[in-house]
């Protein structure tokens, strides 16, 4: 199983795409948004933990569809699936690779953005800790969509639809953390039902995903 | 005798052509009395007036949305268990119904909304969850659409049915969270004693059994279609090999 994390950490840096794009991606979201709402700081301020919320959960969105169609495609999944790991441990490695290449560089690309987004000063902390809390979920949950499309010519745009629903809760606690922290409220409330999302998914999905890809492979 | 008799198509298909009927009469009775008793012959209401009326049309559909989903939910769930392929097909065939009731509940409340809160769209936590509704049997259709394999197909919107489902409830719970209400409470619960005045109270109730019904017959209508086109693709196979 490190094999296989180890794997597709290589493939994603050394294929280039996935790797960079969405950091790429997230910083011209961010960019994009003051010349959309005008310059002023105090609605920066306000709106800021949100668009990095948003602009992570698309970048995120970006390299779903490359979880698995790359091993579809070259055969390497059907090795997966009759290899002697189970394959609820083959999904949540994927997810786990996916998440170091995605989610933690922009958890921690987070609060360099936030200084374009005239982020108040308690706030870089808890963007972080949303983000660091709340990413793991979404690759979780991207995983789960992109076993659902694995095998589906017009994948991306169904991944989307599929995907973004699911979203909604993480987002939400997500946002709540991110926002309460930067105005100096108490936020560990949303917090820890970000936490808990999180764990959720992480114990629950993998069998889904599972499940999945076995009817998919069929 | 049992409920499982109906897995088999044939007999699913010889009860539900001598239900269809009395299911479309008893339908339209239902909704054309509940409907117009309530438009013609119920009293305005103090403060909203005759808009009040749009209840008969906005609590039904608004409670067959949620009805159509956990039908869904259920069938979905025997057709992972069992495999009886008239489920699978009952659920293909509610999720049309299902997402145009949301539809209706959202488009009406909006037409209410918009003399009575002074705005079409409020991000109020009832709206939010039933538009994220909305969002979700989208995402169903579109995945019942996208693969070609029926029992493929099956078996990936029933899995993203029950995924769908606790997410869903999640989202119901982050949104209250998220926002405060402006919708007000349950119109109608068991455990109450009176929410809404009777004289409104039994159309209403005539209206919900008329929905009620209508789901039931629109449902059955598209499993049998859904049904025969299935046979109709098995005999277009056979010619084809023989």
């Amino acid at each position: 199983m490190i094999r296989l994390l180890m794997r597709d950490l290589k493939l994603a840096v050394r294929a280039g795409g996935g790797f960079g794009l969405g950091l790429a991606f997230f910083l011209i979201v961010t960019v994009l948004v003051p010349f959309g709402v005008g310059p002023g700081g105090a609605l920066l301020a306000r709106i800021a933990p949100g668009i990095l919320w948003v602009g992570a959960l698309l970048a995120c969105l970006l390299s779903l569809d490359r979880i698995f169609q790359l091993d579809f495609e070259d055969g390497s999944l059907d090795l997966l699936a009759t290899a002697p790991i189970p394959m609820e441990g083959v999904v949540a490695i994927k997810a786990l690779a996916h998440w170091l290449t995605t989610g933690l560089p922009l958890t921690l690309a987070a609060p360099l953005f936030g200084i374009f987004l005239n982020l108040p000063g308690q706030g870089y902390l808890w963007i972080v800790v949303s983000l660091g809390l709340g990413t793991p979920a979404l690759s979780m949950i991207g995983t789960f969509g992109a076993a659902l499309s694995v095998g589906l010519k017009r994948g991306g745009l169904l991944l989307s639809l599929l995907v973004l629903p699911l979203y909604v809760p993480t987002l939400i606690f997500g946002t709540e953390t991110a926002r309460r922290g930067a105005e100096g409220l108490a936020s560990s409330t949303p917090a820890l039902m970000l936490a808990g999302i999180t764990l959720g998914t992480l114990a629950l999905l993998p069998f889904a995903a599972a499940a999945a890809i076995r009817i998919n492979l069929r | 005798m049992s409920l499982w008799e109906y897995a088999n198509p044939k007999k699913f298909m010889q009860t539900s052509e001598r239900l269809l009927p009395y299911v479309a009469v008893l339908t339209a009775v239902c909704l054309l009395v509940g409907i117009s008793w309530g438009f013609f012959f119920t009293p305005d209401d103090f403060r909203m007036g005759s808009s009040v009326k749009i209840i008969y049309i906005h609590v039904p559909s608004a409670m067959m949305a949620i009805n159509a989903w956990v039908m869904m939910l259920v069938t979905s769930l025997i057709w992972l268990v069992r495999r009886h392929h008239v489920s699978a097909l009952a659920a293909k065939a509610a999720a049309p119904v299902g997402v145009t009731m949301t539809l209706i509940a959202l488009v009406t409340g909006a037409i209410w909304g918009e003399p009575m809160w002074g705005t079409y769209w409020a991000w109020d936590p009832r709206l939010t969850s039933f538009l994220i509704l909305f969002l979700f049997y989208l995402g169903y259709m579109a995945l019942w659409q996208a693969i070609d394999n029926p029992d493929t197909a099956a078996d990936l919107t029933s899995v993203l049915c029950l995924v769908g489902s606790v997410f869903a409830l999640l989202s119901r719970y982050a949104v209250n969270f998220w926002n405060q209400g402006l919708h007000q409470g349950a119109s109608l619960s068991l455990d109450k004693e009176e929410h809404v005045s009777d004289v409104f109270f039994f159309p209403l109730l005539i209206c919900l059994a008329g929905f009620v019904l209508l789901f039931v017959l629109l449902v059955l209508i598209r499993a049998r279609t859904e049904i025969r086109l299935r046979r109709l693709q098995a005999i277009e196979m056979r010619e084809r090999m023989g």
